[in-house]
C-alpha cells in the first residue's frame, strides 16, 4: 500500500512549546531511556541537571534589585553592566550579557522573546508558561497595553512603555521603582515584596 | 570599525534568509533608531549549522515607534518597541520622518 502522506493532518498533532507538549515529551523520554541504558547517562545525572537549571529562581531576582535600591554606586553599575554588577553579588551568570532597564515615574518596561524563549535562567530559572506561550509572544509586541491590563495594570498613557523584544544575545531585568518608605525597610523586606511579574514588566508597583 | 552610532536612523533589511534567523518578520523594512551598540557576537545563523569559525558582527539595539509598526493596534504616541539586530540586517537611512 502506497504511503499516503496528507501533511495538514500530521500537523495538527503537532502541539509546538505549549506546556502539553506530547510528541516531544515522548521522544525526550525515549532518548534519555536509550541512553541510560547504554550507559552514557545515569538517571541521577539527569535529575541533577534538572535540579541545577531550577536553582535559580526569583530570590536572586529580588535580591539584585534590593540592592540597587539600597546602593545607588550599585545601581549605577547594574545600569552599566548588568552581567558584571550582578556576579558581584556571586550570582554566577551564564548569558552573554544582562541588560537592566528601569522603571521611572514616566517610564516602563516589558520584556518578551517573540522567536522563543529567551529570559535571563541563570537568574530568574526558568520562564513561567505565558511567557513562553505564542499568545504572550505575538501580543506583547502588538498589543503591550493589553496584556499588561490583562495582568491587572492600567497603565497610564503618559506613562511611556518600551517592550524589549529579547530575539538575539541579550537577556533583560526590569529595575522597578522602590516602594514608599524604602529606608524604614529591612533588605529581607523588600525581597520579599519583590515577585518575577516585575522583573518581566507585567507588574509595576512594589508595594 | 562600527557602522553606526547610537541616534542614527536606520532601516531594517528582509534579506529573505533560511534557517536560523533572528531577525523576526515584524521587524522587516520598519525604520527606527539606534540607541545601544551591545558588541560583537556570532553569527546565530552560522552557530545553527555548526560553524563556529565565522566573523563576529555587530550587533545593535534598535527602538521603533510602536505607531508605525501597528499602526491598528492601540499605542501611545511615545511607546517604544526595542529589539536587537545584527549588522548585516541593517541600512542606513537619511529620512528620518518616520523614526522615534
Amino acid at each position: 500500500m502506497p504511503h499516503d502522506h496528507h501533511h495538514e493532518e500530521h500537523e495538527a498533532l503537532v502541539i509546538e512549546d505549549e506546556a502539553g507538549n506530547i510528541e516531544a515529551q515522548i521522544i525526550v523520554d525515549a532518548l534519555q531511556e536509550v541512553l541510560i541504558r547504554k550507559g552514557l547517562l545515569t538517571a541521577h545525572e539527569v535529575t541533577a541537571a534538572i535540579a541545577k537549571l531550577e536553582s535559580p529562581g526569583i530570590h536572586l531576582g529580588a535580591k539584585i534589585v534590593a540592592k540597587a535600591w539600597t546602593d545607588p554606586a550599585y545601581k549605577q553599575r547594574l545600569l552599566q553592566d548588568g552581567r558584571a554588577a550582578v556576579q558581584e553579588l556571586e550570582i554566577p551568570v551564564t548569558e552573554a550579557r544582562i541588560i537592566v532597564v528601569e522603571n521611572t515615574a514616566t517610564r516602563h518596561n516589558l520584556i518578551t522573546c517573540t522567536l522563543c524563549s529567551c529570559y535571563p535562567r541563570s537568574i530568574l530559572g526558568q520562564p513561567p508558561s505565558w511567557y513562553i506561550s505564542k499568545a504572550y509572544r505575538a501580543r506583547s509586541v502588538r498589543e503591550p497595553r493589553r496584556i499588561l491590563a490583562e495582568f491587572g495594570l492600567d497603565l497610564p498613557r503618559d506613562v511611556q512603555l518600551d517592550v524589549h523584544d529579547s530575539n538575539a544575545d541579550m537577556r533583560y531585568l526590569v529595575l522597578p521603582e522602590p516602594p514608599a518608605a524604602l529606608h524604614l525597610r529591612t533588605p529581607e523586606d523588600l525581597e520579599a515584596m519583590i515577585t518575577r511579574d516585575h522583573l518581566i514588566g507585567v507588574a509595576r508597583d512594589v508595594a | 570599525m562600527m557602522r553606526f552610532a547610537v541616534g542614527d536612523h536606520v532601516r531594517v533589511l528582509a534579506l529573505g534568509k533560511k534557517g536560523h534567523v533572528r531577525i523576526p518578520h515584524y521587524i522587516r523594512h520598519q525604520t527606527g533608531r539606534v540607541v545601544n551598540y551591545c558588541g560583537t557576537y556570532l553569527n546565530p545563523e552560522d552557530l545553527a549549522i555548526g560553524k563556529t569559525g565565522g566573523k563576529a558582527v555587530d550587533l545593535y539595539r534598535v527602538a521603533f515607534a510602536q505607531t508605525t509598526l501597528w499602526p491598528d493596534a492601540d499605542h501611545a504616541l511615545h511607546d517604544r518597541l526595542i529589539i536587537e539586530i545584527y549588522d548585516h540586517w541593517l541600512a542606513p537611512i537619511e529620512d528620518t520622518r518616520h523614526a522615534p
